[in-house]
């Protein structure tokens, strides 16, 4: 494991809205990230964790800073640049987001399509092995409807990962499941970085994964900040779920 | 060859692909069906205008149809068949100093009232004149009667005439004759011949040349309607056009038969009301169409904006989501085509029986009713397209 950053902020500072309305919500985010960690971003909901999240997947423009992902500079890309950018993550929602009309075998291949890289077959053959990998071999030709909330997300997982791309973001994956099913979806998502050597990135206000975190990120009012004690950090997790 | 691998490749490429707006499209049957049944009904609408619309512009071309002539002579200000105006006969006699010209012949036509012989009221008939040794029309009913037109004040009479002329016309099949008047003069219909009724007149009687003078006494017997030309074997038809219009002077329209058929179609269709009905109809269908199928499309998109804010996410170019909707357009038209052509020939068979319009499904008007509901489809996609730029990807993530 190199000790290179995969991804590093430098006074990374971002707005909503414009004129007198323009409100300041990243404040000089520095951060650095390597490749291979797991890195979970914790702290109230409004604190900006997904605002960080969204510039570092390239799902909107850095606009004053520096933000270099994978060595490229996010701040001031290009459209084109940006949606090239995205090619390079994998991406894990709190809705599972998988295309209804689509069977699992259907929605984590177009996680390949998108490269153009390999022919139908090829894609196929590499959705079915990843969804072997998530305990999903036998329901490859189901549609989202006849799946479980659990299982639906670890579909999700198999798109994201099965590009094997060198960063994963997730926001709150486990919002959505019971227990059993969050850490199932979890230790997955573990494992299969582990493997590939992938970077992974998660936001969670679920202190039951906390443990999986290489590094455990805390995050206040837009700025970085050093957690509260943990018992604190539980209560305001208790309030603040959103 | 760089130009042709690259466009391999790009097959390739779109044959590989996930046929995503076929499997959306399939995954929501029931939405398949209306999108369906609506591009059918519209279609079924555009069908049928187009078909009654054509229906009646053969049914009152039917005598400029028939002509059998090589060439056709009018006047540069005719409108149409019952409004040709006159232009000098020598124009006749002038043509045929051109080389290749074998016959050049005059046709008359007039707008008459006579006095109906069973209701002793008065209609409004088209009498025609033409020369009894070389027939006009390409009918055969007519030209196997022509000698009974000989005679002064005889006449053909068409039986399918507006109005009621049962009595005459069992008169005429029984004893050969029938007698009743054009303004004073007593005239005998001494034939039947069946064509139909047209926009301007009831029906139509034809006679020879002679005899239509005798009933058009105030126009100048120097002056015809219309001029038909036959050319002679082994010369070039649009060669001795050419030649005509060279040599005759430019109060005169030289025009191939096609040509004058056009001429009468184009006038029908822009300077009759039927043409502009029929078009508004169609549109009618047309717009129809576009409505209910960006209604399909739009609500497709809507219902599917967190999926494609995902492929947007994910790296999909905004291509890829037009793409799919434009799948989906195209998927639609041709599924919606095919059953309207069915029913159009199913209800075009079924007019003509009860019409006796003449309609037919050709080949033209399905190609042209086809590309307007691609077009149709094409339009609503792109209008339902505009939405997919409200599916931003940094959303999904809140």
């Amino acid at each position: 494991m190199t000790q290179q950053p995969v991804i590093q902020s430098q006074n990374l500072n971002h707005y909503f809205g414009s004129g007198k309305l323009r409100k300041q919500v990243l404040f000089d985010i520095n951060i650095k990230i390597s490749a291979g960690e797991i890195v979970i971003m914790t702290g109230p909901s409004g604190s900006g964790k997904t605002t960080l999240l969204t510039l570092m997947g390239g799902l909107r423009s850095a606009q004053s800073g520096s933000l270099v992902v994978l060595g490229k500079e996010l701040s001031g890309i290009s459209n084109t640049g940006l949606v090239k950018a995205r090619r390079s993550n994998g991406y894990i929602f709190q809705a599972h987001n998988l295309h209804g009309s689509l069977t699992a075998l259907e929605n984590v291949q177009m996680g390949l399509e998108v490269h153009g890289l390999f022919d139908k077959k090829a894609r196929h053959q590499k959705a079915a092995e990843m969804l072997e990998q998530v305990g999903l071999g036998d329901r490859i030709h189901y549609l989202p409807s006849g799946l479980s909330g659990g299982q639906k997300q670890r579909v999700a997982i198999a798109r994201a990962l099965v590009s094997r791309p060198k960063i994963v973001l997730a926001d709150e994956p486990t919002a959505a499941l019971d227990k059993k099913s969050g850490r199932d979806v979890v230790n997955i998502m573990h494992d299969l970085a582990k493997d590939q050597g992938c970077t992974i990135l998660l936001v969670t206000h679920d202190n039951r994964i906390l443990d999986i975190a290489d590094r455990i990120v805390y995050m206040e009012d837009g700025r970085l900040s050093k957690p509260p004690a943990a018992s604190a950090a539980a209560k305001v997790d208790k309030v603040a779920t959103p | 060859m760089l130009g042709f691998l690259n466009a391999s490749k790009r097959f390739r490429a779109l044959r590989d692909r996930t046929p995503l707006g076929l499997l959306q499209l399939k995954h929501d049957r029931l939405r398949l069906l209306t999108a369906i049944a609506g591009i059918t009904f519209a279609d079924v609408l555009i069908f049928m205008q187009l078909g009654f619309a054509d229906a009646l512009f053969t049914s009152n071309t039917q005598y400029p149809r028939a002509i059998q002539a090589d060439l056709v002579l009018i006047s540069p200000q005719a409108k149409n068949f019952s409004n040709l105006r006159t232009f000098p006969k020598r124009r006749l006699y002038q043509a045929l100093d051109v080389p290749g010209v074998a016959t050049a012949d005059a046709v008359n036509i007039g707008s008459k009232v006579w006095r109906n012989p069973q209701t002793r009221e008065k209609s409004s008939l088209m009498m025609v004149g033409q020369n009894p040794d070389r027939a006009a029309f390409n009918l055969p009913e007519i030209n196997q009667q022509i000698e009974r037109t000989r005679l002064p004040d005889s006449f053909l009479f068409d039986q399918a005439a507006r109005g009621d002329y049962e009595e005459m016309i069992a008169e005429v099949q029984q004893t050969g004759t029938a007698q009743t008047e054009i303004g004073v003069r007593t005239v005998t219909v001494t034939g039947l011949f069946t064509v139909g009724a047209s926009f301007g007149d009831d029906g139509a009687l034809i006679t020879t040349n002679q005899n239509f003078f005798r009933h058009f006494p105030n126009r100048d017997a120097g002056t015809i309607n219309l001029g038909m030309i036959n050319v002679e074997p082994g010369h070039d038809i649009l060669s001795v056009q050419a030649d005509l219009i060279k040599h005759l002077p430019g109060d005169i329209q030289v025009l191939t038969q096609e040509g004058y058929v056009d001429f009468e179609l184009n006038e029908i269709q822009s300077n009759s009301p039927i043409g502009f009905v029929f078009s508004l109809g169609s549109a009618m269908g047309f717009i129809v169409g576009i409505v209910i199928v960006y209604q399909v499309l739009s609500t497709d998109v809507n219902s599917h904006l967190s999926e494609y804010a995902t492929f947007k996410a994910m790296g999909y170019r905004n291509s890829y989501l037009l793409g799919i909707v434009f799948e989906e357009a195209i998927i639609l038209s041709i599924c919606g085509f095919i059953p309207s052509l069915a029913v159009g020939i199913g209800i075009y068979s079924l007019t003509s029986a009860a019409t006796s319009l003449p309609m037919a499904m050709t080949v033209g008007r399905a190609i042209v009713v086809f590309v307007l509901t691609v077009v149709m489809c094409g339009a609503s996609g792109a209008i339902a397209t505009q939405k997919l730029q409200s599916a931003d990807p940094a959303d999904i993530f809140s």
